[in-house]
């Protein structure tokens, strides 16, 4: 069955102390060779059926009332999966 | 006898401590169902405490769609007296009863501690008990604490004194403009990341000058609640 991928992430003007205590263990490590680490989150949503414009539109509204909160977080992909896992080109791509 | 509903969720923690504050304020607790679509008739909500749904997908976040939220935000709407705390505020955000959002605190750390904090606001249901500018103790425990928002949201709470707490002394967690506690317009909802149900018996509460754990300054806000009530 396809899946659709969502990936959310923390707004980049506000703080993200999980990316921030992340980078601190790469300083520990001596990989000094990034400077920051921003922490997100990725959602796969399974569908029963094939993947068409009305599932999308569905997928991005529960995209930004469920899965995020605009206040905080930015949805920053949308991506199907086929069945092998890869990626169909119909509807990759990030949003704006 | 007014009565004020507590909600419990699956992971709230401090729904007996609330009822506890609602009795000691002199109010009859109702214990309320997150699945339930009947606030019972209550005059009041807190929506308490706790980690529900295990904080997943984002504090308050799965909460926020539950059954009896519906009601909360249409008996919100009426002008029906909600508080939110800890966790609760973050389900009033998460349901836009508020503005603004909480994020995970700036140091990375869980905080447990007595907190002392300004009371900004005190024409809301929650807080016309106490005075502006007064200084209350009260204990905050979080980890998800940071109060957030726009650059245009903030100056309107600024602008409007919908501030209805600030820290005072250090800023635990990172929130802005040291914001511990606002209200919506209307000054019927109001959340907090500080616990007030856990400061209203003495005995049980912060430590102050006079003697230990004697701090009841968190029983101020159910008060105001039955005050308001009781001037409608």
């Amino acid at each position: 069955m396809p899946k659709i991928v969502v990936d959310v992430m923390p707004k980049a003007e506000l703080l993200d102390p999980q990316g921030k205590a992340v980078a601190g263990a790469l300083t520990r490590l001596g990989k000094t060779e990034f400077t920051g680490v921003r922490v997100g989150k990725r959602f796969e949503l399974t569908v029963d059926g094939d993947v068409d414009a009305a599932v999308l539109a569905d997928v991005r509204e529960i995209a930004d009332e469920l899965l995020s909160n605009s206040v905080i977080e930015d949805v920053v992909n949308i991506t199907v999966l086929d069945e092998a896992g890869a990626h169909s080109a119909a509807a990759s791509g990030a949003l704006a | 006898m007014t009565r004020v509903g507590v909600v419990t969720f699956p992971g709230s923690l401090d729904d007996r401590d609330a009822q506890r504050a609602v009795r000691f304020a002199g109010a009859e607790p109702v214990a309320l169902w997150h699945g339930d679509h009947d606030l019972q008739g209550v005059d009041a909500v807190v929506l308490p405490g706790g980690f529900s749904y295990g904080d997943y997908l984002r504090c308050g976040a799965i909460a926020s769609h539950s059954p009896i939220m519906r009601e909360v935000v249409s008996a919100a709407e009426r002008g029906v007296p909600v508080l939110g705390i800890c966790n609760g505020f973050q389900m009033l955000t998460e349901a836009h009863l508020l503005p603004g959002g909480l994020i995970r605190n700036d140091h990375g750390s869980f905080i447990c501690r007595d907190q002392l904090l300004r009371v900004e606001n005190a024409s809301t249901a929650w807080t016309n008990a106490f005075a502006v500018g007064q200084e209350i103790t009260i204990p905050l425990k979080n980890g998800e604490g940071g109060y957030i928002a726009s650059a245009e949201t903030l100056e309107r709470l600024e602008g409007e004194g919908l501030v209805t707490f600030r820290y005072v002394g250090v800023n635990p967690n990172g929130s802005l403009n040291d914001i511990a506690g606002v209200s919506n317009e209307r000054g019927n909802v109001v959340g907090l990341m500080p616990h007030p149900e856990h400061a209203i018996e003495p005995g049980f509460g912060p430590d102050t000058a006079l003697a230990m754990r004697s701090g009841v300054d968190g029983l101020g806000l159910f008060t105001s609640a039955l005050q308001s009530l009781l001037a409608v």
